[in-house]
């Protein structure tokens, strides 16, 4: 029998429809603070099944293709297809790797959130006296050390994987389920971006203001971007022009220490 | 042997604090035009010769010889050529209008 579960991300719903028991339950454990009965708008749709024994996919790095108005992924644990005009898809997900719908996930969402002017980030966020600081950079800069790190009077949105979008005029940041190193899913909780940080370890704590263009190019940089795709390109391109242009950007250079967290908030 | 300019449509573009940032969207790369730079990119029109647009807005607003400028716009014009945000010919180029 096919269940459904609807998980919703920084306001954007899917519903997906299980025929697996062991998937439901990686759905479930994973995503348990992201589940609804109750979505915010009409949910997206996918159809999990399990591949036939067998059947294996292909790369280690994420596969992304815009054609014929469908979008196909592929990965080394997944395959799907889902067509944005209808709000429907499928995947088809490895037995041996059930936690594999992650990457279909971070995929889907980077792509619907594009068009809506936001994205998703490599990047830790918190939310401190009700404002979300961001702090971004490549692997092994920091974000999960920053997120360790946070003090008690701050909730983490997520060390990992940050989803960032337009409301109200201004720039929120949004907890997400997907998890780095500290493996501890983000609070589903949203608040409007403070500040961004660009990471990187030194022997000092040390702030220095980043100009809007050096924050265009390290949002482009750390944006999550499947697809070789102009329109979406263009979409993420003027993502981080809006970011940019709201949001004070810092390079945050510091040693790990609780201590840094003073100079955030 | 004039030379015509004129800015490629697989491109995004944003003037910010008075430099021009650049991304090709057909590899995502990201370019960052100088102030005179951003002049010549705003003037590359496809109908308007490469040595007018460094007569009227780099040597009229710059400090700098017609000689020296047009030989640092048209290196500056083909390095942009080659990473294809921009497009050059020795006739207008009738599919900028």
């Amino acid at each position: 029998m096919m269940t459904g579960t609807i998980v919703e991300i920084g306001g954007t719903p899917v519903l997906l429809r299980v025929e697996d028991g062991a998937i439901q339950e990686v759905i479930n454990q994973r995503y348990a603070a992201y589940l609804t009965t109750k979505p915010s708008a009409e949910p997206f749709e996918l159809t999990v099944t399990l591949a036939p024994d067998g059947v294996g996919f292909q790369g280690n790095q994420p596969r992304v293709e815009w054609r014929e108005g469908r979008w196909s992924f592929e990965h080394s644990d997944s395959q799907a297809e889902w067509l944005p005009a209808s709000g429907r898809g499928w995947v088809r997900q490895s037995a041996t790797f059930p936690q594999g719908i992650d990457s279909v996930l971070r995929v889907l969402h980077s792509i619907l959130l594009a068009p809506k002017g936001g994205c998703l980030l490599h990047a830790a966020s918190a939310v401190r006296n009700g404002r979300a600081f961001v702090f971004t950079g490549v692997s092994g800069a920091g974000k999960s050390t920053m997120a360790g790190l946070a003090p008690p009077d701050a909730t983490l949105l997520t060390d990992e994987i940050s989803c960032i979008r337009p409301v109200n005029g201004g720039y929120r940041a949004f907890g997400t389920p997907f998890v780095g190193d500290l493996d501890k899913a983000g609070e589903n909780i949203s608040a409007p971006i403070a500040a961004l940080y660009l990471l990187a370890k030194g022997p000092e704590n040390k702030i220095e203001p980043l100009s809007r263009n050096q924050t265009i190019r390290i949002l482009m940089r750390n944006t999550l971007f499947f697809a070789k795709d102009p329109k979406l390109a263009e979409a993420l391109f003027e993502t981080a022009c809006g970011i940019a242009a709201q949001v004070p950007a810092y390079r945050l250079i510091f040693t790990p220490t609780p201590d840094v967290w003073k100079m955030i908030g | 042997m004039n030379m015509y300019i004129a800015r490629s449509r697989s491109i995004a573009a944003r003037a910010l604090d008075g430099e021009m940032i650049i991304m090709s969207t057909s590899d995502s790369m990201l370019f960052t035009l100088n102030e005179v730079a951003t002049e010549i990119w705003l003037a590359a029109d496809g109908r308007t010769p490469l040595s007018q647009i460094v007569q009227n807005k780099v040597c009229a607003k710059f400090e700098t010889g017609p000689e020296a400028a047009y030989a640092d716009a048209e290196g500056l014009c083909r390095r942009l050529a080659q990473h294809g945000i921009l497009l050059i010919s020795d006739q207008p180029i009738e599919s900028a209008r």
